[in-house]
């Protein structure tokens, strides 16, 4: 009997053809798509990066965070500071403005990661609040009223369509990310950490190290997502760069009604999301509740999520980052 | 003399601090359990007890004698029918459902009160105080919310050493599967710990709105004021809890006074040197798990 250990499947194949023309299509929006749909993706593919990131950490890593926005935040607040202080351009700020999250990641990972599972959530909870606190002292940022971006030398509809195309690398280079993570040793070491900590650091995986390293790649996509989302709004509040509610409460339901621990959840829950949202426009309270319930009773009865429940059905994976085994018996 | 005025204020609003830490050390140590809608929780009954007293014209702390009752009731149907779901399962999922019980009750007290601040009128005891001197009084509701906490906090210690429930307790804290199999009912033992800690929360949250004001939004705050307390105290130690309420009660009072725009962020600061410099607390005995 041969057994062959492989990772692409048929449907793999099929849908990064797919991936790949949708792509394409996605680049060429600006070009066909009304300026108010261009718009909505901008924030969706920016929910898609966050929702990616939240997962890679949550769902592959066993770090859940509940503070997210202190990263959109630093990111937003960081793009807007090199903009506004430094006289930087608007789309060269976001990289570094990434960066500098990803700097705050360190000594903010350094804190949090003295506290675990539910502990560790509650107290990146904090971190975002301190975050939030010292921002609103800075008043060359606006302090508790936030900034406006001096933004020169674009006119508006080009900027709009950097900023899409800006949004686009981040959804896209967020899946990417996750796709070549889960796929190297890192990846695989940190899902061990995750199933059993124990046995992982016993065969040699650094909980630490490992934990640590996916942290900051987090942080500094989140950053990276939030800089470029803030690029649309020409505005920034502390209450509402730094907001749980406005980030990562939609980011947790997303991922955990899409799938938890599946690189197509967090996009199938984004579009959802964004979908039904459109739909209960008149009352977001409502929707907040709805979406709350889902998330319950999902974390409750149906922790697979839907494409992991889809995946256990049809036992297709369209991102290869699982292991298969096929055996093919001689006879 | 205005110092010693915001200590002495400090040292009152960290009751508050460890009556609403008190049920979110107790489904810890018991069950490590974490409920993200704790403070959510408290606000639910704050505004429980706005609508009880408006519509029966009573004083709200008269409807503590039904608010708190309610309260642990919910606490322990909420814990047979949604949490023990998600006790010793992948932490992920505890803090999704919490979290998102949170979400709804927040948006769910919106939809009912709107977003404005309410407050719970208690009368003429809401500005009454003890005059110490010139420059320091102190006020009778705070007093009364202090040693409030001490009681609940000191009944719940004498519960936890000497009842039944409380060696329940212990046991069923120390090890689980040992408690289940010397005949412990540890799914009784959980919606007995939660219906304590919603009961506590809720008292919390009543003294907050006769405090202050409060609005749909104002649990998380709350949460992490909790949250702070039971870690500057240390996990697994009531009277920890109590320390850990006062010095973030303390903290934030002279971080208000030397600028009103440091009085929260004091208290965080406090936490995070607590938690950098000394892990487990000042009493705790486990470190956070």
């Amino acid at each position: 009997m041969n057994v062959t250990v492989h990772r692409g499947t048929t449907a793999s194949r099929i849908a990064a053809v797919f991936f790949l023309v949708a792509l394409v299509v996605l680049a060429t929006l600006p070009s066909w798509a009304e300026p108010s749909l261009q718009r909505k993706m901008v924030e969706l593919m920016t929910f898609v990066a966050l929702a990616q990131m939240w997962n890679l950490l949550a769902g592959f890593g066993g770090v859940v965070s509940v503070g997210q926005q202190a990263f959109v935040g630093l990111g937003a607040y960081s793009m807007i500071f090199f903009v506004n202080v430094h006289g930087l351009g608007l789309y060269r700020s976001v990289p570094l403005a990434a960066l500098v999250a990803a700097m705050f990641s360190i000594p903010i990972g350094f804190v949090a990661f003295r506290l675990r599972g539910s502990y560790f959530a509650i107290g990146t909870w904090v971190l975002a609040e301190v975050c939030n606190k010292v921002i609103q002292l800075q008043s060359s940022l606006g302090a508790g009223n936030g900034a406006s971006i001096k933004v020169t030398g674009w006119d508006a509809a080009e900027r709009q369509d950097a900023t899409y195309w800006f949004a686009l690398v981040a959804g896209a280079g967020a899946v990417l990310i996750a796709y070549l993570v889960l796929r190297s040793k890192l990846g695989l070491q940190m899902q061990a950490i995750r199933d059993n900590e124990g046995g992982a650091s016993g065969l040699g995986a650094n909980v630490y190290r490992t934990r640590f390293i996916i942290w900051i790649v987090a942080v500094f996509w989140t950053g990276l997502a939030g800089a470029v989302f803030y690029t649309s709004q020409l505005r920034v509040q502390p209450k509402e760069s730094f907001s749980v509610v406005g980030w990562t409460a939609p980011i947790i339901f997303m991922v955990v009604i899409g799938g938890l621990g599946t690189i197509e959840g967090p996009i199938i829950g984004a579009v959802l999301f964004y979908v039904l949202r459109d739909r209960f426009q008149e009352n977001q309270t409502v929707y907040l509740i709805a979406m709350g319930v889902a998330a319950v009773v999902v974390a409750l009865v149906l922790q697979r999520g839907l494409w992991g429940t889809l995946r256990r059905r049809l036992n297709i994976d369209l991102f290869p980052v699982r292991r298969r085994l096929e055996t093919k018996s001689d006879a | 003399m205005v110092w010693i005025n915001a200590i002495i204020q400090g040292v009152l609003v960290g009751g508050l601090y460890a009556l609403f830490a008190t049920g979110l050390s107790l489904a810890f140590g018991v069950m490590r359990f974490v409920n993200l809608a704790h403070g959510d929780m408290a606000i639910l009954a704050a505004f429980f007890a706005l609508s009880i007293s408006d519509s029966l014209d009573l004083n709200p702390l008269l409807t503590l004698i039904i608010v708190v009752p309610g309260a642990f009731g919910f606490g322990f149907v909420l814990q047979r029918v949604i949490f023990d779901r998600v006790v010793g399962v992948d932490p992920a999922f505890q803090i999704v459902a919490t979290f998102g019980l949170g979400i709804v009750i927040q948006n769910a007290l919106l939809e009912k009160y709107t977003a404005d601040t309410q407050g719970l009128n208690v009368g003429a005891l809401e500005t009454s105080t003890i005059k110490i001197n010139d420059k320091i009084a102190v006020g009778w509701m705070p007093l009364i919310t202090l040693l409030t906490a001490i009681a609940v906090l000191g009944a719940l210690a004498v519960m936890i050493k000497r009842t039944k429930m409380g060696r329940a307790f212990r046991a069923t804290s120390d090890d689980f599967d040992a408690a289940r199999l010397m005949g412990i009912d540890v799914r009784r033992v959980f919606a007995h710990a939660m219906g304590m800690a919603v009961g506590t929360v809720a008292l919390a949250g009543v003294l907050v709105g006769v405090r202050g004001s409060f609005s749909p939004f104002s649990g998380p705050e709350n949460l992490i004021y909790a949250f702070e307390a039971v870690i500057i105290g240390g996990l697994g130690s009531l009277w920890g809890t109590l320390a850990g309420g006062i010095t973030l009660g303390v903290a934030q009072a002279i971080g208000a006074q030397i600028d009103p725009s440091y009085n929260q962020l004091a208290g965080h600061l406090v936490f995070l040197a607590v938690l950098v410099t000394r892990p487990t607390g000042m009493f705790g005995k486990v470190q956070a798990r």
